[in-house]
């Protein structure tokens, strides 16, 4: 299934780099690629060096660092609804980019991206310590995280209306797309993403021992509380530097940990590494298909991964019986 | 109990509820507030005005009075202020007939989808180029009864238990959201910002066709309303008990569906998805009065004064810059709904 979702991303690649708004025909991309300078290519050639091409890692980059995220924070909360979007994570991760770039003025791609971490973060553990502190059922958990992004967006939008100048920096970002991102942006974030997956990767074994309960993860030796702690601060990063990048996008991190444990069963190290590459071909895709779906312009990523994402949620919501992971 | 509580008849037998001291006492200074916070709204703003000038004006006589300071307080403050005070009714209202059907406290129809949909509605109705007001209504009664056919389609399972209400009202405002999204980027500019500027859930600009509107669902809408607060305490006891006390269970469960959805359509028309009023104002009421039956008149009145308030905050908080009343809303009303949920310690919800 690893092999095979890999396929699928080598063909999204492809086409990625194929559709849009000028299309380059498939042989071009090759001859491109391949360090042609042909002066009938020159401009496909830009198109596809500055445009295209990191378009298409960002995607890659923010879809598995989201679907990482959704990953390790269903694992640790033992709550298959658990999703960064959902819970408010990428909400507050949004506020500390909108409040680096309005009020402090700051518009470096490491400063938003720190912003962005340090707001994950936050609005990470105000979920905690609302769910430990009242044993919160998944329900409650996601509730909660509702009534948290909705605050905390409440808050965003207040400061864009104070502050245009803020706004029109922002305003493209905040519905979560990959289009005109700054190349430059790229590699901070595929750095820490890589980072932090390795680290995740490295307690997915300890993660695994939590899914037996606090006791039992004891008694095997795990910290349950430094793990948990790790956890977090690896969820945080991740969705941190995927909001900073590409804006709020809610949906990667439930969906694909779902569609992973649907194959790998509970195993969090193989759940991880195929929601790695399933949250990678999920981006990537609703970026292509929003290319080609609204015609003369685009459809942000965001939207069309909340159209999809949202009803495999209501169907998992409606199963009987939740089970717990 | 009879010292305490008297009952009130209307309509011969059809109409009588008990009251008890504490509603009394609750709704009084709920109205006292809202006189109080119309009062500010009428006499205060960027533009200043005399007290007496006001007064004159709000009296009919105009003869000290230019006709610019007329237009503010007659076509604008007034306006506005009652637009605030219907929609934020509508939205009580509604809250108050849905927490009571579902019987959940967090059964309002912001949270399980209802104003997503009618927002969907009229957006669909607006971006489609019809612009007029009674087309947007229409539209956002449309959408919102398809959206609640839906939900409570997805969610009926012999029953209807709060928490799947609940989520799959998420998903499927998470699903609307990005369907008004679509909507906005394949409409035109300038049909856009029309819907984008409606979508923060806004008072600003309402004028008297929007209280006329409202005016009128309020006259179709309060009778109906007051006809269903007495099937809707029997069925709060439960389908089978209702039953046995002759009503037809469903029928009025659809009608009186029919009757809040209508409700939210009015506020979302009105004030667009102002985010949770609807939550807050029946939940606010009842820890008030320690709250027995529907109470939807009085959850309409302080669901009114709610979002009075949350404008006059809106407009006065970083003046000149307006913030919208939604705005407002969702800060305060998500950190009340986060408290609620500290408070309840999951007790009653999973």
């Amino acid at each position: 299934m690893l092999l095979v979702s890999l396929v699928v991303l080598a063909l999204l690649v492809v086409c990625s780099v194929m559709i849009g708004a000028r299309p380059v025909a498939f042989d071009a991309v090759l001859q491109i690629l391949t360090g042609s300078d042909d002066p009938r290519l020159r401009v496909d050639s830009v198109v596809i060096w500055t445009l295209r091409l990191p378009r298409t890692v960002l995607a890659i980059v923010v879809g598995a660092a989201l679907g990482v995220a959704g990953a390790l924070i269903q694992a640790v909360t033992r709550n298959p609804l658990a999703d960064p979007g959902i819970i408010g994570v990428n909400a507050g991760a949004a506020l500390l980019v909108v409040l680096a770039v309005s009020v402090f003025g700051w518009s470096g791609v490491l400063a938003t991206t720190g912003a962005g971490m340090l707001g994950a973060l936050a609005a990470l553990l105000a979920v905690a310590v609302l769910s430990t502190r009242s044993r919160m059922s998944p329900l409650v958990l996601v509730l909660a995280g509702t009534a948290l992004a909705a605050a905390v967006g409440g808050v965003t939008s207040g400061l864009l209306i104070l502050d245009s100048g803020a706004l029109d920096q922002v305003r493209f970002w905040t519905v979560g797309s990959l289009a005109g991102r700054d190349p430059e942006l790229i590699w901070p974030s595929v750095a820490l993403v890589t980072l932090a997956v390795l680290v995740g990767g490295a307690i997915a074994v300890r993660v695994n021992t939590l899914a037996l309960g606090d006791e039992m993860a004891k008694s095997l030796g795990t910290s349950v509380a430094r793990t948990r702690a790790i956890a977090v601060v690896v969820v945080a990063v991740l969705c941190g530097a995927a909001t900073a990048a590409a804006g709020p996008i809610g949906f990667v991190g439930l969906a694909v940990p779902f569609a992973a444990r649907l194959v790998a069963g509970l195993d969090t190290r193989w759940v991880i590494l195929l929601s790695l590459s399933f949250g990678a071909v999920l981006l990537l895709a609703a970026d292509v298909v929003g290319r080609v779906i609204a015609g003369s312009g685009e459809l942000e990523a965001g939207i069309v991964v909340a159209a999809v994402g949202a009803p495999l949620f209501i169907a998992l919501a409606l199963r009987q019986r939740m089970e717990r992971l | 109990m009879s010292a305490a509580r008297a009952t009130v008849r209307l309509l011969g037998e059809r109409v009588s509820f008990r009251v008890g001291r504490r509603l009394v006492a609750t709704v009084g200074a709920v109205l006292l507030l809202l006189v109080v916070c119309a009062a500010i709204a009428l006499y205060t703003g960027n533009s200043a005005i005399s007290v007496d000038g006001v007064t004159a004006i709000l009296l009919g006589d105009y003869a000290g009075s230019t006709s610019f300071e007329i237009y503010t307080v007659l076509d604008v403050r007034l306006p506005r202020m009652l637009a605030a005070v219907i929609a934020g009714g509508a939205l009580g209202i509604s809250g108050a007939i849905f927490q009571r059907l579902t019987d959940n406290p967090l059964g309002s129809p912001d949270l399980i989808g209802f104003t997503g949909g009618a927002a969907t509605g009229a957006l669909l109705v607006i971006t489609t180029g019809g612009g007029l007001a009674v087309g947007t209504a229409l539209g956002a009664f449309a959408g919102g009864v398809v959206a609640a056919a839906v939900i409570l389609a997805l969610a009926w399972r012999s029953g209807l238990e709060g928490y799947r209400l609940i989520l799959v009202g998420i998903g499927v405002t998470a699903v609307l959201s990005a369907v008004r999204a679509y909507l906005l980027s394949r409409a035109d500019l300038e049909d856009a910002q029309a819907g984008l500027r409606w979508l923060t859930g806004s008072l600003d600009g309402r004028d008297w066709g929007d209280v006329g509107i409202g005016a009128v669902a309020c006259l179709m809408l309060v009778p109906a309303t007051i006809l269903a607060h007495r099937p809707l305490d029997r069925l709060a006891v439960g389908s089978e008990l209702a039953t046995a006390q002759g009503l037809t269970v469903s029928r009025w469960r659809i009608g009186i569906a029919l009757i809040g959805t209508a409700w939210v359509g009015v506020a979302v028309v009105i004030a667009g998805p102002v985010a949770f009023v609807a939550l807050a104002a029946p939940h606010i009421l009842r820890s008030l009065t320690g709250g027995a039956g529907p109470l939807l008149l009085s959850s309409g009145l302080l669901g009114g004064l709610l979002l009075l308030l949350a404008d006059l905050v809106g407009l006065r908080l970083f003046a000149p810059t307006q913030l919208p009343a939604g705005v407002v809303t969702a800060v305060v009303g998500g950190a009340y709904l986060l408290w609620i949920l500290q408070r309840r310690r999951g007790r009653t919800m999973g």
